[in-house]
């Protein structure tokens, strides 16, 4: 009989890391809308600011830029740990993930932390007018995305020491540590705009 | 432009009628009318409707040809096929004709660009030409147009302060005499349209948009707000008089004049009946002690066509009836019913058609 | 698989092997039995064919909105609609149309045909699917009931403000009509997601990607302009809701807030919005065409080029909708050149079309009979577009009867048209039955006079200066003979749509066995049974061209070694298609209802109470942990050859089966 020729794939891996994985083109496309998203945010920020004279307007003082500069430190160095994780999970290295998975959560804890003084040094309300809007508004987006990311960590650490471990498992872990650097990145764009942006003239 | 305009005008119903379906042809009627945008009785509206035509007829064209095209290729008779592949798919299509088709595709799609950028030019060179001021400040007539739900304040500028007017839904404008318009509005987004005369601006609170229109064919025309606005926007016109200088002159020294004293008892008990009564509130008469601003001015409301902002004609019996109870008239207004007795109310409407 | 079975037929060891198999794929990817394993269900056609049949409910009540406006405007000074029902009406007649009709539908037929159409076994991210549908579900529920309750959105389906703002609109109708996006918004990108995934991940090997069939490009177009369209209209939307409820000031003029800031982003979302649901039709009509002209389509690069132009520069349009709002000329005038540019792909491809008819054999059916329909319509609706490109002729027909003329000539011309075409093209793959071809001409014909004779009047009306939204008009203006004339055709259209449902529930009972290719198409949906298994494909097949039935050699391979036993899925490269990896699909489950429910929690409250987005966020959070909890180990564990270098083949498999 004239049996059909076949492609065998039985012997095909089961997961792979990066532009490989199914999830990896998830976590792009979350980041490609929500990074859409803070884009919009930050031109209506400078929509808004060309109605008025004055930025911040009136007598308003920008926000303080202790905390926002602190955080600004916390989230950079958090960075390098987040990537060791990344690393480790490369490599399906269990207590390497462990490890710095943890010490990245810490990182995002102390950062959510000084996040609440944050809140209270911006100088500002969210009712006073368009500009307290709009600054709230990014700093609200940013702190949201922030929480589900903290999260997803904190899940993902319990699934690391509970099991059940698979290779599956570790992809997360990296997909994991992309989103954490895109709210590193996201960070750097809200800090420039709501905290240096009303000090250049 | 605007002669051949008219000029094509008149053929439009047999050319659509080969263009397009026969049923709706017979829908087509003139063109004339008190809000068309294919009446045109100024420049602006006249270079708008220009372009109109000739984006018309070269957009026709090339939908007939393009249509054409379409059933030609559907219907024309093909080579019969032979034998078994009469149903199979011709997946290897003859090399020659696919050519032939690219190059007709390729030209096609450069005759696009080239009508594209045709319209265009012409579309830029119009706009150019409507835009540009085309008036000197000082022989232009300003007028400040607030959108209010649902009605229009209308307030002529003059240097001196006296010589302001100030009335609502109706604007009386001189034939041949550029007009400034600055509009913006006292709540929502309204939009200012006198088809006749020119495209559409809107009223933007917190903006102030301009616009500068003229006319040159005297006559009553009918513009409305074209930007949803809430619950009574369908009722939200208002009058556009376009009237000879020495007419114009005479009507806006009218208005200039506060409203005429009573001069019958029922009239002076009308006007006590109006001081004494919530209308004054909200709506002001020049000479009296009625200063609302909220609704529009009643100075001159007896020489007004319309009551409500173009909701029904300015007759006695509608005047009462707007009066009592202009809910029922307009649903959604702002103006509260008004219980009156009945000599109360006549004695007001006595008034009310005095104020000339 | 038909092209499979016929050498076979002879070795009844082989047929054995086959039933075995069939039997073993079936108990795997079906669902659990019962209405809660309907609940859970995350077959992709399961949810495909709820999420169609949802958005046609919603059309049918998005239509007979449209009528009661018709009856209204038939005659001036009419009383039959107060303007208070009238304006809810029309707001949701924009809305439903939009929100819960277009967009869901293009996206629900994407997703029943999508993963057939590239050949896989289930689309990417089935329960995230699962939850995308329930999303809009209920979304769409709410503002029905909302609008059955009294309070239905009244400010317009483009809600500008300070219209819609707290002051001139109080009440919660404004509320829900932002939350309405919300969800929307939620739903169209959670299948866009599972859509890009799926056509860069999961296609047949060989299919490389200058061979996807043109309508699955179409849907990776439409899924990325989702992704840069849908944010921006979120984020106006939650504003929006923020002014309302807490008190921001984002579009209050008098605190340095700006109504154009609403317009803009409305319409940054609301032009690309069109083209989201425009190009997908473009791929029904380039799927119908080379079927019924027996060849296949003409300039497929061209076509493909033309659909990403287009996604681009329907981005660039946006301004066109606000020349009416006094912007700087030279910017506007940036606009203008956009707006016809954006002819020209379009012309590209009509061009190429009508070439690939030219150049072919037409087979008269209604698909092929629609589409030439929509040429017709959406070529004259596309020459108004060129005319409203022109600022002059814009500032003259914007907001009048003219615009909504030229939208529902593209619209209905230009979507609604290749939809049903569409329909009558897949419907025997869907019920496995024909649908009539006598009362498919009477649908078409009735729709085609009927949509004419409604909306071809309303360019003179707007001409003679009806603007749009008025819930009437006087009798003195001249219009009433031609709203007399809209209306009848209203009449007719309906009747088109009611001999559609007439010819669905007539084929569904006793309607022509279908067959697995009753028209002799060239793509991979009509490689399986009509209905397809809920496994899609007994052996995922492979390709080796476009119009794959076509053109492959008889003996084309197909795949063999996925597990007939789990939910296993080949996973191949973005480019090439070569096979990559294997990769284990979850199971049905409840939690994607369950976190939908918990969504509309969340959404619904938080109209009422800002603290909602507080409190409602936990049980979201309960039911994402619990649909994403690994319940049991996967069934075959092969790490990649990467890692098996960095780490030793022995050791990575190991330290899987030490770890608890």
């Amino acid at each position: 009989m004239s049996a059909r020729r076949t492609i065998d794939v039985s012997h095909l891996p089961t997961y792979a890391f990066r532009h490989r994985a199914l999830t990896w083109y998830a976590t792009w496309s979350m980041i490609l809308m929500e990074g859409t998203m803070l884009v919009v945010f930050l031109i209506s920020y400078f929509f808004l600011r060309t109605r008025v004279t004055n930025w911040p307007p009136g007598v308003m003082k920008p926000p303080d830029l202790l905390w926002g500069t602190v955080n600004l430190g916390i989230i950079l160095v958090s960075a390098i740990p987040n990537q060791f994780a990344k690393k480790a999970s490369e490599k399906l290295d269990l207590r390497g993930v462990r490890l710095w998975m943890i010490v990245t959560f810490l990182f995002a804890i102390a950062f959510s932390v000084v996040r609440i003084f944050e809140f209270a040094a911006l100088n500002c309300r969210w009712d006073d007018n368009a500009y307290g809007s709009i600054v709230w508004a990014n700093m609200v987006f940013h702190t949201t995305h922030l929480l589900t990311d903290v999260a997803d960590t904190i899940v993902l650490i319990i699934l690391m020491f509970v099991g059940p471990i698979e290779g599956k498992r570790f992809v997360d872990v990296s997909e994991n540590c992309i989103y954490w650097d895109f709210v590193v990145v996201m960070w750097l764009m809200v800090y420039a705009v709501i905290y240096i942006g009303p000090r250049l003239t | 432009m605007s002669i051949i305009a008219t000029k094509l005008c008149a053929h439009r119903s047999s050319i659509f009628c080969c263009l397009l379906l026969a049923a709706c042809c017979s829908l087509l009627s003139g063109c004339a009318g008190v809000q068309s945008a294919v009446d045109p009785a100024g420049p602006q509206a006249g270079s708008i409707s220009g372009l109109w035509w000739l984006m018309l007829y070269t957009l026709s064209a090339v939908f007939v040809i393009v249509i054409c095209f379409v059933l030609v290729a559907a219907f024309r008779r093909r080579r019969p096929l032979s034998g078994e592949s009469a149903d199979g798919p011709d997946t290897r299509p003859e090399a020659e004709q696919e050519r032939r088709m690219s190059r007709t595709v390729i030209a096609g799609v450069a005759l696009t660009i080239l009508i594209l950028f045709v319209l265009l030019v012409s579309s830029y060179l119009t706009g150019r030409k409507i835009y540009s001021a085309g008036y000197s400040a000082q022989g232009a007539l300003m007028i400040e147009v607030t959108g209010h739900q649902w009605w229009w304040d209308v307030r002529y500028n003059d240097p001196s302060p006296s010589r302001m007017v100030t009335t609502a839904n109706e604007i009386h404008i001189p034939v041949g005499r550029a007009v400034v318009f600055r509009l913006t509005s006292a709540d929502v987004i309204h939009s200012f349209w006198i088809p006749n005369l020119h495209g559409k601006m809107d009223l933007i609170p917190g903006h102030y948009t301009n616009i500068w229109i003229k006319a040159d064919r005297a006559g009553t025309y009918r513009g409305q707000c074209a930007e949803f606005c809430g619950y009574q926007h369908a009722h939200m016109a208002f009058t556009v008089v376009v009237e000879p200088e020495e007419q114009y002159r005479a009507w806006y020294e009218s208005q200039l004049r506060s409203a005429p004293q009573p001069s019958t008892p029922q009239q002076a008990r009308g006007q006590e009946v109006f001081l004494s009564s919530p209308c004054i509130m909200c709506h002001r008469v020049q000479g009296t002690d009625a200063g609302g601003r909220a609704g529009p001015d009643l100075t001159h409301i007896g020489t007004r066509p319309t009551l409500g902002a173009g909701t029904v004609e300015n007759t006695r019996g509608n005047l009462a009836g707007w009066v009592i109870d202009p809910q029922k008239i307009k649903p959604g207004i702002r103006m509260p019913p008004n219980n009156l007795e009945p000599q109360d109310l006549q004695a007001l409407l006595d008034y009310l058609q005095s104020l000339k | 698989m038909s092209g499979a079975a016929a050498p076979l037929r002879n070795d009844e060891a082989l047929v054995d092997a086959i039933v075995d198999e069939r039997e073993a794929l079936e108990k795997t990817w079906n669902d659990p039995p019962g209405f809660l394993g309907w609940l859970m269900s995350t077959n992709h056609k399961r949810v495909g064919k709820r999420f169609i049949t949802t958005a046609f409910v919603f059309f049918i009540l998005g239509g007979i909105l449209a009528v009661l406006m018709r009856v209204q405007l038939a005659r001036p000074e009419n009383n039959f609609l107060g303007p208070d029902l009238y304006n809810q009406i029309f707001t949701m007649h924009g809305t439903t149309m939009m929100f819960l009709f277009a967009v869901p539908m293009m996206e629900a037929m994407a997703v029943y045909l999508v993963p057939l159409m590239v050949g896989t076994r289930s689309i990417a991210f089935p329960r995230l699917n699962a939850f995308g549908y329930w999303v809009y579900l209920f979304g769409g529920t709410m503002i029905y009931v909302a609008f059955i309750l009294n309070v239905g959105p009244d400010a317009g389906w483009f809600s500008y403000v300070p219209l819609s703002g707290p002051d001139y609109s109080p009440g919660k109708r404004v509320d829900f009509w932002a939350q309405l996006i919300t969800f929307t918004e939620v739903s169209a990108l959670v299948v866009s997601t599972e859509l890009i995934t799926t056509i860069f991940k999961l296609r047949a090997p060989g299919m490389s990607l200058n061979r996807i069939p043109l309508y699955v490009w179409s849907i990776l177009v439409t899924s990325f302009m989702i992704f840069f369209a849908m944010p921006t209209v979120a984020l106006a939307s939650v504003s929006l809701m923020m002014d309302r409820l807490v008190g921001t000031h984002f579009f209050n003029p008098a605190e340095g807030g700006d109504p154009i800031l609403w317009q803009h982003l409305f319409w940054f979302f609301g032009h690309p919005e069109v083209y989201i649901i425009f190009i997908p039709a473009t791929g029904f009509v380039s799927t119908i065409i080379p079927t019924f002209v027996r060849r296949p389509a003409f300039g497929y690069t061209a076509l493909v080029l033309s659909l990403i132009s287009t996604g681009f520069i329907g981005f660039g349009l946006w301004v066109h909708h606000m020349f009416a709002v006094g912007l700087p000329r030279m910017g506007e005038s940036f606009f203008t050149a956009a707006t016809m540019m954006i002819v020209i792909p379009s012309g590209i491809q009509i061009f190429c079309w009508i070439a690939t008819i030219w150049g072919g054999r037409p087979i008269f059916k209604t698909p092929f009979i629609f589409v030439l329909g929509f040429f017709f319509t959406f070529v004259l609706g596309g020459m108004t577009g060129v005319m409203q490109a022109s600022i002059p002729v814009d500032l003259q027909v914007h907001d009048t009867y003219f615009v909504v003329a030229h939208f529902h000539y593209v619209l209905i011309g230009g979507s609604v048209f290749p939809l049903f075409g569409a329909l009558y093209y897949w419907m025997p793959k869907f019920t496995g039955r024909m649908l009539s071809e006598r009362l498919g001409k009477i649908n078409f014909w009735l729709m085609f006079i009927g949509f004419n004779l409604t909306f071809f009047p309303m360019h003179q009306l707007g001409l003679k200066g009806m603007t749009r939204r008025v819930y009437t008009y006087p009798a003195e203006m001249g219009w009433a003979d031609m709203n007399l004339a809209a209306t009848a055709g209203g009449v007719l259209l309906t009747l088109g749509v009611l001999v559609f449902i007439i010819n669905f529930f007539r084929s569904v009972r006793s309607g022509e066995l279908a067959g697995d290719n009753p028209w002799n198409a060239g793509t991979l949906e009509w490689a399986t049974s009509s209905p397809p298994p809920v496994y899609n494909f007994l052996r995922l097949p492979t390709v080796a061209g476009r119009d794959t039935l076509w053109t492959q050699p008889d003996d084309q391979p197909e795949v063999v070694g996925l597990r007939s036993d789990v939910r296993q899925v080949l996973v191949t490269k973005m480019l090439d298609a070569e096979p990559d990896h294997i990769e284990e699909f979850p199971t049905p489950t409840i939690w994607p209802l369950l976190a939908a429910l918990a969504t509309t929690l969340l959404f619904i409250a938080s109209i009422f109470t800002p603290w909602a987005v507080v409190w409602g966020s936990i049980p979201v959070a309960v039911a994402l942990i619990g649909w994403f909890w690994p319940r049991k180990r996967q069934a075959d564990e092969r790490p990649p050859e990467d890692i098996k270098e960095k780490v030793g083949e022995e050791k990575a498999i190991r330290l899987m089966e030490e770890t608890p």
